[in-house]
């Protein structure tokens, strides 16, 4: 049905596990693999992209994003009776000398306010909320995005992203579209996870990072999206770790690697690199080559 | 007074700032609120006893097809495509839906009923050393945090403190602006890395574009470089603390205890974290931002 | 009989438009006299709900059965409510999948073969473990 292109997505919960560095080590193995495997990428975390940081990617095309619409009032023909405000559940309709004002932050776009208005003083105008781009990297294209910071609709950019990506995998014939997923477990992540073949949890062994990844299980686990997961910094809370795997067991989850704490992570960050490919001996890459064996069993095994 | 702590990147140690703060000014009387309903951990630190309960609803609407002759007004109004009409049937898709109430508004049968579908829950009691803690947690599936995060703002289980924290989630989208909506001041925990750079530029546009006088806290200082405050120094945004990497650190925040309690010598910093947010607020408040006059509030 | 296949372009051979919700246009074929239309998809461009909205609009115009690749639960829903029929094509050329319709050669879409992908509900909740 997708001619034989896989989607991963790359999530966590918890945010801060790993994502991003995980997604671009994995572009690395991927296009370093014997023979290359071709991808596209997508950077679905729309609110703070940072996949770019370690791909330091060509951007060949940008485009404006028109997320939703917000209520704009003409004050001229608004007369303060606050029928608009009455019927705003959303806290976004202020008074401001006799006229009512639209907090476009606020204004969730429902035009509620439109239809209510006697003097149909209230229009709803579209709004450019951020920008995605068509970039060309080292290991492959990659779609990403930057959401104006205070505006809505990540879900939305989510989606267009991951179609470009996957509309030009088809395109090209490429062999999988690796998405870094956003944390949270709301509606980023589930337009991320939409139409994944398979999801990679990047687990981290604290208290929290345990909590939040039984979350975002549930999540995939609900929208019948496969998914294995990972240990990030699996050392630093050996007990965390031990939970983990115990959990997995449980679950039936395959559990696809452990990746210690390495500093030779932030140095390639800091190089601008993912961690495999600046330091290709460091224990984190040579766990990163183990998750990634795994990763290329399952999605074999898959069915399309 | 409102401190909204926010990041922008997961994981730099919000949490962990927010709690240690509460923790360390818990002699006055003080309110903690986990904003971050998709994956709420607050209560990992501060230990609450969640006595208070209350469901999260999103007011959904159901026609009733008696009544409904399927005008198609309610599809035409809806925003969201969440009714359509369909072979005489108006259809409702509640995950669609945003619970705006414009159908039943519009309805020229009154046809449209409300009911509430159960997105979330609010919790709350208390927490060690007297603080008051309330926190919202989405249920799985939904995807909207948003409404969850406002009914806790507006919940008031408890009688007002004087000094409220929120725990903000990560990124720079509708959640975050929800849950620093009504702040006074917002406190960005960051990592002195890129992705910490990156991410901290963004909040700290976000804060400016509400208005909001922000601070910085940079933690696990010396890893990655010294753009972050490079950064901080060329945009005036004062960093009021640093917190060094130490393995023994990430060891015990991995182990779900606060930082004040394992390490009782930064109480008196995060104390004193307090006292310059408060100076800070203070001189802001003296200003009428270009924000607050756009709104006229 | 009506027939909407999603398509790129608003001719009769036009390359086929994979997706639903957000395809660029829809061809509507009449099945007996072979007559056809070119829409642009209102939804394309939408926020959320641009499966339902589609949805919508084909039953609006009269639609009685579409060709896709596959539907969304909310696109599917809202089609077996209007009842309207949904079959999946791969690629090619819109003129040649109208062909391939009237020769009873498409497959009829059934929500179990697309895998739980897409899935927004819940509906698909069986993971493949």
């Amino acid at each position: 049905m997708n001619n034989g292109i896989k989607q991963l997505v790359i999530l966590s919960g918890k945010g801060g596990t790993g994502k991003t560095c995980v997604t671009a080590a994995l572009a690395h193995l991927a296009s370093a693999n014997n023979p290359p495997v071709s991808i596209v990428l997508a950077d679905a975390d729309v609110d703070a992209a940072n996949l770019e940081l370690l791909l330091r990617p060509r951007v060949l095309e940008s485009q404006d994003f028109q997320g939703g619409q917000a209520a704009r009032i003409n004050e001229d023909d608004c007369l303060g009776c606050g029928d608009c405000a009455a019927v705003c559940r959303f806290e976004a309709l202020k008074i401001n000398n006799g006229t009512y004002r639209v907090d476009p932050i606020a204004c969730d776009g429902c035009a509620a306010c439109v239809f209510q208005c006697p003097e149909e003083a209230i229009v709803m105008r579209e709004q450019i909320v951020g920008q995605w781009f068509r970039s060309d990297s080292r290991y492959g294209p990659l779609f990403h995005a930057a959401l104006h910071p205070a505006q809505d609709n990540s879900g939305k950019l989510v989606t267009l992203v991951k179609q470009h990506a996957r509309l030009l995998a088809m395109d090209e014939n490429r062999h999988l579209v690796l998405v870094d997923g956003p944390p949270g477990i709301g509606c980023p992540v589930i337009s991320a996870a939409s139409g994944a073949d398979l999801a990679l949890i990047v687990a981290e062994p604290s208290t929290a990072g345990v909590h939040d990844m039984r979350r975002v299980l549930a999540t995939t686990g609900h929208f019948g999206v496969p998914s294995l997961v990972c240990i990030n910094k699996a050392n630093i809370h050996p007990a965390g770790t031990i939970e983990i795997e115990a959990y997995c067991r449980q679950h039936g989850i395959r559990l696809a690697g452990r990746i210690p704490f390495d500093t030779g992570v932030i140095e390639a960050m800091v190089q601008g690199e993912p961690v495999t490919a600046y330091r290709p001996d460091s224990p984190a890459s040579r766990a990163l080559l183990a998750v990634w064996a795994q990763l290329k069993n399952v999605l074999q095994e898959e069915p399309v | 007074m409102i401190i909204a702590v926010a990041s922008g990147k997961g994981g730099t140690g919000k949490t962990t700032v927010a709690a240690s703060l509460a923790l360390a000014i818990s002699a006055a009387p003080i309110t903690f609120l986990d904003c971050d309903v998709e994956a709420p951990n607050a209560h990992l630190y501060l230990e609450p006893e969640l006595m208070l309960h209350k469901d999260v609803g999103l007011l959904i609407p159901k026609v009733d097809q008696q009544l409904c002759t399927a005008c198609g007004r309610c599809a035409e109004v809806c925003q969201y495509h969440a009714i359509v009409v369909l072979a005489e049937k108006a259809l409702v898709f509640p995950e669609l839906c945003h619970g705006c109430g414009s159908c039943t508004l519009n309805c020229p049968e009154d046809a449209i009923r409300e009911v509430p579908k159960v997105v979330g829950e609010l919790e709350a009691g208390p927490a060690v050393s007297g603080i008051n803690f309330a926190r919202g947690t989405l249920n799985v599936s939904e995807p909207m945090a948003a409404p969850v995060i406002r009914q806790l703002k507006n919940w008031q289980p408890f009688p007002e403190s004087a000094i409220v924290i929120r725990d903000v989630p990560p990124g720079t989208s509708c959640p975050v602006v929800e849950s620093i909506l009504g702040a006074d001041f917002v406190l960005l925990v960051t990592e002195p890395t890129p992705f910490g750079l990156h991410d901290l530029r963004l909040a700290a546009q976000l804060a400016r574009s509400l208005g909001l006088p922000a601070g910085v806290v940079v933690n696990r200082d010396g890893i990655g470089d010294s753009r972050v405050d490079e950064f901080c120094r060329k945009a005036g945004l004062p960093v009021l603390m640093r917190i060094p990497m130490e393995r023994r650190i990430a060891e015990c925040l991995a182990r779900g205890r606060p930082l004040v309690k394992s390490y009782p010598e930064y109480l008196p910093r995060f104390q004193e974290l307090y006292t310059r947010i408060q100076s800070l607020a203070a001189a802001n408040g003296s200003e009428v931002t270009l924000a607050q006059i756009e709104l006229g509030s | 009989m009506k027939l909407a296949i999603s398509a790129v372009e608003p001719i009769i051979n036009a390359p086929f438009d994979a997706r639903f919700g957000r395809c660029a246009y829809f061809i509507f074929v009449d099945a007996e006299t072979h007559a056809w239309k070119a829409s642009p998809n209102p939804a394309l461009t939408s926020g959320g709900g641009a499966g339902t909205q589609a949805a919508q609009f084909i039953a609006g115009q009269g639609a009685q059965a579409v060709v896709s690749s596959s539907f969304g639960p909310n696109a599917y829903e809202a089609l077996v409510a209007a009842g309207i029929k949904m079959y999946s094509a791969r690629a090619g050329l819109v003129e040649n999948i109208f062909e391939d319709f009237v020769s009873g050669e498409l497959e009829e879409f059934s929500p179990s073969s697309d895998s739980g992908k897409n899935a927004r509900h819940g509906r698909h909740k069986g993971a493949r473990r």
